[in-house]
């Protein structure tokens, strides 16, 4: 059983506001959930740098010499034909090819990274908090079972915040 | 923030020591190298055009970011006003080809029998050449001052009617340019190869003027912030610029190799021909180009923090100058000197004596308006901007 607080926001300006609050009171927010990006919300709540970058480099680095790789193979050792006179090792036409799996491992390892990192993709239970952040609610989550003897002072900062309304949840 | 840049004697020094190193180099290279009169009038046309990219791109990032209603690019905007000032000065260089027309272009030469440049003669022959040379440098003097005007009229009045005035010189810059861009580059650096031509030559060219024009604007922002300068210039703003440099040297590369593999793939003597000339003879510069403004760039802005890093992202847009100096080089040179061109103390001179005159141009210009516009309606989005 998880205890949280829900704070409900209509606008973005007092969820910013609030979630610096609470953030230098160290007050610990569980998450943030918003129907639309907002700028700068990254920053407030210190969140580390995606390493999606990252996967994306190295899928298009095996993408690469995967697809040059193979095509070498195919046109100069397996099966060489002679073609417009050209060489049988032609860079110059392999590159569209290389860059186009390169690009597709990329992309599709990045997908697959974003899906299994956030636990979303094909069989995955959907939690939907609360409807309303899918439409013009935004909700900051607090962890209650650290704060429970706060849960007074917490409100106190929330309701000064201009919080639109405060719930205590229970969750299994 | 009302600050105007102030030329120090110190930096007047630098840029004038850099221009008379140029002047010893050109001595030295008269001395030993005895340049033919072709080389020296390719050597004008290249820093000509290199340094006249420069500053058309100060013109065409107002005009850009004008049409295009952008805030960010608004606290900078004074940097780009100020290359396009160097444009008057550009002019009166490239009319001094009137006297190299002989050295430069094959195609002007009298009793050449050669059926193929008589049925272009219609659009290069010299008259027309300097009637559209004309052309280009009115639309692009007059639009970019127009430009420069609206923004200081701005500074003196809160009515936004001078913003709206520059949106549509912006339109009219913007139009004007897409055809004056392609044309110039056939008329002053296709016609070197009168037989020859690429029909996405145009857009190469451009793509270097951006690539290289965002190199120089890049370089003199960490110039103007390493002297204490433009701190309202903040990371977010280098970031973009960053992104910039990034992108379209991909571009470019993009058009670089597509030009290549047409040619090489259709395999017609009389296009290959062009890359046959340079491969064969120019092989280093050939593939320093590729790793200069392609691979350096894109390997070394790959991640958020080096574009977010002034001082290493200025080194970076240094290197990619200098690929885009040795670009016109590469474009120029083996069409007008043939295979016995090198790069000798002519060409590194002339582009230090150049360097030093345009440097001197464009930060004087600093001087005379703060770096910091006033009463743009889109200033403060400059301020909060975040990538």
């Amino acid at each position: 059983m998880k205890r949280y607080i829900s704070a409900y926001f209509t606008d973005e300006e007092n969820l910013l506001r609030a979630s610096k609050t609470l953030m230098e009171k160290n007050i610990s927010i569980l998450d943030v959930l918003t129907p639309f990006p907002v700028h700068g919300l990254d920053k407030v709540l210190g969140l580390k740098e995606s390493n999606l970058p990252t996967v994306g480099f190295i899928a298009g680095g095996i993408g690469t010499l995967l697809a040059f790789g193979f095509q070498t193979w195919a046109f100069v050792i397996d099966y060489p034909l002679f073609i417009g006179g050209k060489p049988h090792f032609s860079v110059p036409a392999f590159i569209p090819i290389t860059f186009e799996v390169t690009v597709l491992f990329a992309a599709i390892a990045m997908v697959f990274a974003f899906l299994f990192r956030s636990k979303l993709g094909l069989g995955a239970k959907n939690k939907i908090h609360d409807e309303r952040i899918t439409d013009d609610r935004f909700l900051i989550i607090i962890d209650a079972e650290k704060e429970e003897s706060q849960f007074d002072e917490v409100k106190a900062i929330l309701e000064q915040e201009s919080a639109h309304d405060i719930q205590l949840k229970e969750n299994n | 923030m009302d600050n105007n840049y102030i030329l120090s004697r110190k930096t007047k020094l630098v840029f004038l020591s850099i221009s008379v190193i140029g002047i010893l180099l050109i001595a030295l290279s008269f001395l030993f190298e005895h340049p033919e009169s072709k080389q020296v009038w390719m050597n004008i046309l290249l820093n000509n055009l290199f340094f006249l990219f420069l500053s058309l791109f100060g013109a065409l990032f107002i005009a850009l970011h004008k049409i295009a209603h952008s805030g960010w690019h608004t606290s900078l905007t004074r940097i780009p006003e100020a290359l396009s000032k160097f444009l008057p000065y550009a002019a009166v260089l490239m009319f001094l080809l009137i006297f190299g027309m002989h050295d430069l272009y094959h195609w002007t030469h009298h009793d050449l029998h050669d059926p193929i440049i008589e049925g272009k003669s219609a659009y290069l022959n010299q008259a027309f050449f300097f009637i559209r040379m004309a052309i280009y440098f009115a639309g692009w003097i007059g639009l970019s001052y127009l430009l420069r005007r609206n923004s200081v009229n701005q500074d003196l009045s809160d009515n936004p009617k001078y913003h709206k005035q520059s949106k549509i010189l912006a339109a009219l810059f913007m139009a004007f340019f897409a055809v004056s861009s392609s044309t110039m580059s056939w008329d002053w650096i296709m016609s070197v190869d009168p037989h020859w031509f690429s029909t996405l030559f145009g857009w190469y060219v451009f793509i270097g003027l951006f690539v290289s024009g965002i190199a120089a604007f890049i370089l003199i922002i960490a110039f103007l912030k390493s002297q204490g300068y433009i701190e309202f210039v903040n990371k977010e703003h280098v970031h973009d610029l960053g992104k910039y440099l990034f992108g379209f040297s991909i571009f470019w590369m993009y058009l670089w190799y597509f030009q290549y593999m047409l040619i090489w793939y259709s395999h017609m003597p009389e296009e290959t021909i062009y890359y046959a000339q340079r491969i064969n003879g120019f092989p280093i510069i050939f593939y320093a180009l590729l790793f200069l403004n392609f691979l350096f760039p894109f390997l070394g802005l790959m991640t958020r923090n080096s574009k977010r890093n002034i001082k290493w992202l200025a080194m970076v847009a240094f290197v990619v100058l200098v690929g885009q100096w040795l670009n016109i080089y590469f474009m120029l040179s083996p069409g007008i000197i043939g295979e016995s061109a090198t790069v000798g103390f002519i060409e590194v001179g002339s582009a230090c004596l150049y360097l030093g005159g345009f440097l001197f141009v464009v930060f004087n210009a600093l001087t005379k308006k703060p770096l910091l516009c006033k009463n743009d309606p889109f200033l403060k989005e400059s301020f909060h901007y975040e990538t």
